[in-house]
């Protein structure tokens, strides 16, 4: 705890000694309570935990180094969050009808989330049919991703890409915008998959390619967007995936700092420069239901990030020690039972995240505990934003739980937590190292297992599972229905007519020159945008780097 | 009482890679004094009957989060095309009512869903090893 400096220090230790003794004779419950993270809460903070005699240099303002209260001196209070739903089912055409109607919803930027063949490196024509187009869409060649994005004007509209490494979705949203006259300077948004250690430590959705080739991709394509692509953040550093797998929340700040040094070193050590790259870093973060704890992980990650930038980085624009994030929140804490209540869910956590200071946030909708999102669930869960924008008022004032006594003593804890931990990572030899250790994955998996002893003890009320409990009442939500299959077999044939159609040997040509590309020094994102352009298509674009640069598998610790 | 452990192998399989349910559940059922076979993700299905008759396993616990569970009835019918149809399968995860229907039909022995309690698990799991086992010995003398 900070040291006391409170003039009425005194006085306010025997204030505290005496409403102590009230507060023991009024409870029955010994009092110590502890977050997910470990940290013990206490049942009041007062001066004496946090008395603000550091403001300037704990807190400042916001816009200002070190960015505890916000990275923009307007916040929310000038320009409202992003409100970027998850979108992603079906066959082009099928997202294409989605994404409209969210656009007319009030969703200000879009993203695309493929199929899971598409994670996992393959085309449509490569895997069980029964799988495709369940949790995303199916995206392979330029034309499919012409198809998806048919009629949204890409030059004013973000675009966020959950395009795992090798970036061919950003590949074919390029060649897109250039079919339509758009300049590549004119296209923004973000590659969301970009951080591979997530994927190999915590959800495993990449495309069997090894953990050394999958560095080289990431840097080649940091390398890219910096000279070629002004307007897009070429990587999003991922809580959100080890949080959902189990850390808690101060280890998944911390494993994304270390995530995000390990990558900034690597960029460092291709000579490219932390002022130039690092303002395009963004990061993307679980808001789980522990509502102070998730207030308090974003305002430490904030301050921490930023001394991280500028003293152990070097970087000197302010602009690179913005700490620029999605949240999502989080599907962990949704119950199958009642799942009516889960909209309630969603609006805690996504308060604990404007509170936080998100730049951009994805509300989950009530049903995906059960199967993907029906449309009406999906436009409850926007209207959710919309409520606690417009009817709730709470972006009127930056950073409004600045000052509390508890949320500064817990961001001021959770720093220090997030800090050891990333110090048992560098003791690691960084983030590459500790994960092929299984060092972070030790830890998650201990995290979860934690978690689920709790619930399973009923040290974790969670309402309708393990407490007020009641009858079932799910028969009410009609969960979506698959893909139509006859879209299914058209999609398969589109996809053999463009195989049958294009230029073969521009693509044979294409795919040799990403091959040697593997093994020389060429930047591989430029070869696989050519690759793209002549006419290659996700599966044989990966298939080829697989070949060149290794297969991989998950780093899995049981 | 069983003889030897009930033995179980966790995996998944299909396209999906998020494996918190499978490992937690392995690890819980590690603890309750059976044999797992944990896999990690992406599993193909011969694989997976490869190793269910190479490992003499009773039970297989497929963990799916995102509509791998579709495969399971290619699974059953892997499992029985290779002799081994005394196998329980058991699904966990996200699985919807109507697709909850037809697995079961097509075999599959039990489905948790979110929010199963590891105990509940753990319960079902030995359940249908012991019926594996009776089967067997019934099949023996």
């Amino acid at each position: 705890m900070n040291k006391p400096i409170h003039p009425l220090t005194d006085e306010l230790a025997v204030g505290e000694a005496r409403w102590a003794k009230a507060f023991a004779a009024g409870t029955r419950e010994p009092g110590c309570i502890s977050n997910r993270s470990g940290v013990e809460i206490k049942p009041l903070y007062t001066p004496r935990d946090w008395a603000g005699g550091q403001y300037a240099d704990a807190l400042g303002f916001p816009g200002e180094y070190p960015y505890t209260r916000g990275i923009y001196a307007s916040m929310h209070r000038g320009r409202a969050w992003t409100q970027r739903q998850l979108v992603g089912l079906g066959v082009p055409e099928d997202y294409n009808e989605r994404l409209k109607d969210l656009l007319a919803h009030g969703a200000t930027a879009i993203s695309l989330i493929p199929c899971n063949s598409v994670f996992r490196g393959y085309d449509a024509d490569e895997v069980d049919a029964e799988l495709l187009g369940t949790c995303g869409t199916v995206v392979n060649t330029v034309e499919d991703m012409e198809r998806a994005l048919e009629g949204v004007p890409l030059e004013r509209i973000s675009c966020a890409l959950n395009d795992p490494s090798p970036f061919t979705l950003l590949a074919m949203l390029l060649a897109v915008a250039r079919r339509r006259g758009i300049p590549a300077s004119r296209i923004t948004g973000t590659s969301n998959q970009s951080d591979c250690i997530s994927h190999f430590v915590a959800n495993h959705m990449f495309f069997r390619i090894a953990l050394p080739g999958a560095r080289r991709i990431l840097v080649d394509h940091i390398a890219y967007a910096n000279r070629e692509l002004p307007g897009w953040n070429p990587i999003s550093v991922v809580g959100q995936h080890m949080q959902q797998a189990g850390a808690t929340p101060a280890e998944a700040m911390a494993f994304t700092l270390s995530s995000a040094l390990q990558y900034a070193e690597d960029c460092i050590a291709r000579g490219l420069d932390p002022d130039v790259f690092l303002p395009r870093f963004t990061f993307f973060f679980d808001i789980s239901i522990s509502f102070f704890e998730e207030v308090a992980k974003f305002r430490a990650g904030r301050r921490l990030w930023a001394r991280l930038a500028r003293e152990r980085l070097g970087a000197r624009d302010p602009r690179a020690w913005r700490f620029k994030f999605h949240a999502q929140t989080s599907g962990v804490d949704l119950t199958r039972q009642q799942p009516l209540n889960n909209i309630a869910r969603v609006t805690a956590q996504a308060i604990a995240g404007i509170f936080g200071g998100l730049q951009s946030l994805h509300t989950d909708s009530y049903d995906e505990v059960l199967s993907t999102p029906t449309g009406e669930a999906a436009r409850i869960a926007v209207a959710t934003q919309n409520i606690l924008r417009e009817e709730a008022h709470l972006v009127d004032v930056i950073d409004p739980l600045g000052g509390s006594y508890y949320v500064e003593a817990l961001t001021d804890e959770m720093e220090r937590r997030i800090e050891v931990l990333i110090a048992k990572v560098d003791a690691a030899g960084g983030m590459y190292a500790a994960v092929e250790q299984g060092l972070v994955q030790r830890m998650i998996g201990e995290s979860a297992r934690r978690f689920q002893d709790a619930v399973e003890s009923g040290r974790q009320t969670v309402v309708g599972v393990n407490a007020y409990r009641t009858a079932e009442a799910s028969a009410d939500v009609r969960p979506l229905e698959y893909p139509e299959r006859s879209r299914i077999t058209a999609q398969l044939a589109r996809l053999a007519e463009f195989k049958a159609r294009r230029a073969q040997a521009a693509v044979a040509n294409a795919l040799d020159e990403l091959a040697r590309a593997a093994h020389g020094s060429a930047n591989l994102f430029a070869a696989v945008l050519a690759a793209v352009e002549a006419g290659a298509t996700h599966g044989e674009v990966c298939a080829t780097l697989r070949r060149e640069l290794g297969f991989g598998q998950p780093l899995t610790v049981v | 009482m069983l003889e030897r452990p009930p033995k179980v192998i966790i995996t998944k399989i299909g396209l999906d890679g998020h494996d918190r349910g499978s490992r937690v559940i392995a690890a819980y059922l590690r603890d309750c004094g059976m044999e797992v076979v944990y896999t990690p993700p992406w599993q193909p299905l011969a694989a997976v009957v490869k190793l269910a008759i190479e490992e003499d396993a009773d039970v297989i616990g497929i963990s799916s989060l995102a509509t791998d569970h579709l495969l399971v009835p290619k699974l059953i019918d892997a499992l029985r095309a290779a002799g081994a149809e005394e196998v329980q399968v058991v699904v966990g995860g996200i699985v919807p009512p109507t697709d909850e229907a037809r697995l079961l039909e097509s075999g599959v022995a039990l489905v948790f869903h979110p929010g199963a309690s590891l105990q509940e698990i753990a319960d079902g799991v030995r359940a249908l090893a012991g019926r594996v086992r009776a089967v067997q010995e019934g099949a023996s003398t």
